[in-house]
């Protein structure tokens, strides 16, 4: 199909999904994160949460996508993967079950200490999987030990080496960056300012430490796409970071946006044509090709993903316009509304 | 035990919970549009009030749902990693596309109904509803055309090279002949699971003193007050019993309609697999003609040996095949059957010699207790039209309107879980219906404390959370609806678009 190979296509279509996530479920871990820095009172907490309660369930559904989509394109990377990776898996899903429930059911009770427990699962369910990711993706980047079974043979010691934790670093930063970008971007009042002076401070950090993960990557396994790709990243966000300075908030947040886009991209062209290279022998590697599914289903299936992406792309932006108001404090229903919604 | 047996017990753990909540939201999403449109239609504030009410007891119940379906997707890969490199080219690609068309699609357009009371225009609030439920059934639809063909595998070819199945005709497993009659039958059932809900809780708030069935204290008589008190309370049991009312026709119809799509599905099932009908009813022996159908049975636990049944003459034979006097084949000839045709040759490293013969008595009694409170339910929705057919705030007889609705509910959640339990339980040793054993799918390269990390963290994580959502459904429903407020009109010119919101976490 258009002079390119199935697989590859299928490649790409999967790598695109993982960018949606991260770039997308990036700012809402980030929200969640700073909430217990940036917000100073149970009002301004509300108004952080509710920057992202219209969109954050969207933007996990990339998530469950790419999920899926790995398991119909590339079976063989979906079986190793995800069994392979079982006890991290199962930690991130503990985190976002108690994420997402946190933002349900937090404003559901009425005493301080029904709040205090959501907040606990809210802000600990966003930590977790934005470091979480980051490990994982760096060890599949990197390769782990897998046998002729296309098994994984480690543990999860062996997930956790020090390249893996840097990668945990870099996205857990990188998502902070972004959810205060986010912040800035969607409030008014107060806690604009202090989310735009934090997202600066944040974002250098990210900088550094997201510039000596991907040298790393790219030293390791790059080669001169990804090389571009590390290097248009590194750019955005030092943009994105003096956008912010500059108070120019729209600018700051597609600065990290494209930072998050870049970056994934960059760990994807650096892991093609392998999708999960083996560290215990080449010839175990699992690639684009003895991964894949059959060129039928894959074509079935870029039939599908031609047609209904650009519609999800569609509403999901519409979504976005739809809730494009800034929210401050004084748009937040006061505790008398609060007891008669509840 | 072993991984296979714990692995197992997850998925029947972490599935059977996960539809506790999928039936409601199949179906609230319908009811709660319904409303809604009715509100627009008729502008009889009764309507909202029950909109926004049940919109909120919905939400309590999705947001559950939401989380205990990422795991569903995960545990293929965690747990069952064999089955999923052996399947995944034709089961991998309704999964794919259910999240694609569906779960985007519901996700967004119900954020968008959640915050955007006063963010959109009346018509188009109203309009995502409906197409939350779209998204709804089109998930179903996906996710129930990878079940049958677990159940019936068709439009796929074993390659030995490769060692797996493989997708040759796509739109065969999308209307596979189990999926036509399993769809309507999942769905119809999910739509009387939530018409039982909405009349569960609306016969409790017509009954409750607190609401419906509110009278006026010796003060509030002295203070007279009476009349207002009676006035109101008479306005809120006409409500209930609109609500009451739509779901009862709801839930009626679609009772019927399971009971159709169930008797096809029995059909199917015995062509398709011959042995589940045979253990649905412990029936060891073909029957030539007329096999009797036990409606229960006194005897040792694997149905070797009766002590006493009550039968009905033929039934079996009718069920299975349409007609009175059809042949049944019996588990016994089946076994032989199945172990000449399975016993060896292609794709033999997939399965396991086995008898081919599910457990028993988990497969007699889920059909019958399936069957059972299906029944029960069916005769409940048409209980609670009778009590409500006065065209009145009064029903018939109210204390037993309260006592149906409770039930409901109850039962017609257990038909839905014992009819799963059954069709997956039913169609061991197989995951995949004549080409894999369970036991083959697992997850070689989990390691046993690994996977009882796995099912006791879900396991007790879940049983917290039920007790959670039952406190928050408790505690809404005693509240009961909101007074009635005139929304925001975002459709109109002098709307405010700089008000507090409407809806705020």
């Amino acid at each position: 199909m258009f002079g390119l190979e199935l697989t590859t296509i299928w490649f790409v279509l999967i790598a695109v999904l993982w960018i949606g996530y991260f770039a997308l479920e990036g700012f809402d871990f980030g929200v969640g994160m700073l909430v217990p820095v940036l917000a100073r009172d149970e009002t301004e907490r509300r108004v952080m949460i509710n920057t992202i309660g219209p969109v954050w369930d969207g933007n996990e559904v990339w998530l469950l996508v790419a999920g899926g989509a790995t398991f119909a394109a590339f079976p063989e990377w979906y079986a190793t993967l995800f069994s392979g990776f079982y006890l991290p898996l199962l930690i991130i899903l503990v985190a976002l079950i108690l994420r997402n429930l946190s933002f349900e059911y937090r404003h559901k009770g009425d005493t301080a200490s029904w709040r205090a427990r959501w907040d606990v699962a809210m802000i600990g369910g966003s930590y977790v999987p934005a470091v979480l990711w980051g490990v994982a993706f760096a060890n599949i980047t990197a390769g782990v030990p897998i046998d002729a079974d296309k098994e994984f043979t480690g543990t999860l010691f062996t997930l956790l080496n020090p390249y893996a934790l840097l990668g945990g670093a870099v996205t857990a930063l990188l998502f902070a960056t972004h959810g205060a970008m986010f912040v800035a971007l969607k409030t008014d009042g107060e806690i604009r300012h202090r989310a735009r002076a934090l997202a600066v401070r944040l974002g250098a950090a990210a900088a550094v430490v997201a510039v000596v993960f991907l040298t790393w990557t790219q030293v390791r396994t790059g080669d001169l796409s990804s090389a571009v790709a590390f290097v248009l990243a590194a750019l955005c966000l030092l943009a994105g970071v003096a956008a912010a300075a500059a108070g120019r908030e729209g600018w700051a947040f597609l600065g990290t946006f494209l930072t998050i886009v870049l970056a994934v991209a960059g760990l994807f062209l650096a892991l093609f044509p392998d999708v999960m290279p083996s560290s215990t022998s080449a010839a175990y590697s699992l690639t684009t090709t003895n991964a894949a599914a059959t060129p039928y289903t894959l074509q079935i299936m870029t039939w599908v993903a031609l047609v209904f992406t650009p519609i999800v792309i569609g509403y999901q932006t519409w979504t976005y316009w739809v809730f494009r108001k800034r929210i401050s404090t004084r748009h937040i229903p006061t505790a008398q509304l609060t007891a008669a919604r509840d | 035990m072993e991984l296979v047996d714990i692995a197992r017990w997850q998925f029947g753990i972490t599935t059977v919970y996960h539809f506790l909540f999928v039936p409601l939201t199949i179906g609230l999403t319908l009811i709660v549009a319904i409303f809604e449109t009715f509100w627009l239609r008729t502008k009889n504030p009764d309507y909202l009030r029950l909109t926004k009410f049940f919109g909120k007891l919905f939400l309590i119940n999705f947001a559950l749902g939401l989380v205990t379906g990422i795991v569903q997707e995960f545990q293929f890969g965690m747990n069952w990693s064999d089955y999923s490199r052996f399947v995944g080219d034709v089961f991998g690609a309704p999964l794919a596309i259910e999240g694609l068309l569906a779960f985007f699609l519901e996700s967004t357009f119900l954020g968008l109904w959640i915050f955007g009371w006063d963010k959109l225009p009346r018509l188009v609030h109203a309009a995502c509803m409906w197409i939350v439920h779209l998204g709804v059934l089109a998930s179903s639809w996906f996710i129930l055309a990878a079940n049958s063909w677990m159940q019936h595998p068709v439009g796929y070819e074993y390659n030995p090279e490769t060692g797996r199945a493989e997708l040759t005709d796509f739109a065969a497993v999308m209307f596979n002949k189990v999926q036509l009659v399993t769809f309507p039958h999942v769905v119809l059932a999910a739509y009387m699971s939530a018409a039982a809900f909405v009349i569960g809780i609306s016969a409790w708030l017509y009954v409750s003193k607190r609401h419906g069935g509110r009278v006026a204290t010796e003060e509030e008589v002295a203070a007279g007050e009476a009349e207002a008190i009676a006035t109101t309370a008479r306005g809120e049991r006409t409500m209930y019993r609109r609500g009451i009312r739509i779901s009862a026709v709801i839930m009626f119809v679609s009772a019927i309609g399971v009971i159709i799509s169930g008797d096809v599905q029995g059909k199917v099932m015995t062509e398709v697999q011959p042995m589940k009908m045979a253990a649905a009813e412990a029936l060891y022996e073909t029957e030539q003609s007329c096999a009797p159908f036990s409606v229960f049975t006194i005897g040792t636990p694997d149905g070797q040996e009766e002590k006493f049944a009550l039968t009905v003459p033929c039934l079996l034979s009718f069920l299975g095949t349409g007609s009175f006097d059809g042949e049944v084949k019996g588990i016994n000839e089946l076994r032989e059957t199945y172990a000449e045709t399975y016993g060896s040759d292609v794709g033999a490293t997939y399965y396991t010699p086995d008898d081919y013969v599910p457990n028993i008595p988990v497969t007699y009694w889920t059909f019958r207790w399936m069957m059972g409170f299906g029944a029960l339910g069916t005769a409940g929705s048409a209980l609670v039209l009778w009590l409500t057919r006065r065209r009145r705030d009064e029903v018939v007889n109210a204390a037993w309107l309260g006592r149906v609705g409770i039930a409901l509910p109850v039962v017609t959640v257990l038909a839905s879980s014992m009819g799963w339990i059954f069709t997956e339980m039913g169609r061991q040793p197989w995951v995949v219906f004549g080409l894999m054993t369970t036991e083959r799918g697992v997850s070689p390269g989990v390691s046993i404390p690994e996977a009882w990390i796995s099912v006791i963290t879900l396991t007790t994580l879940y049983g917290v959370l039920a007790v959670i959502e039952v406190k928050l459904l408790a505690k809404t429903v005693r509240k009961g609806p909101e007074e009635f407020v005139e929304p925001p009109d975002p459709g109109r010119a002098d709307h405010d678009d700089d008000a507090q919101l409407t809806f705020a976490y």
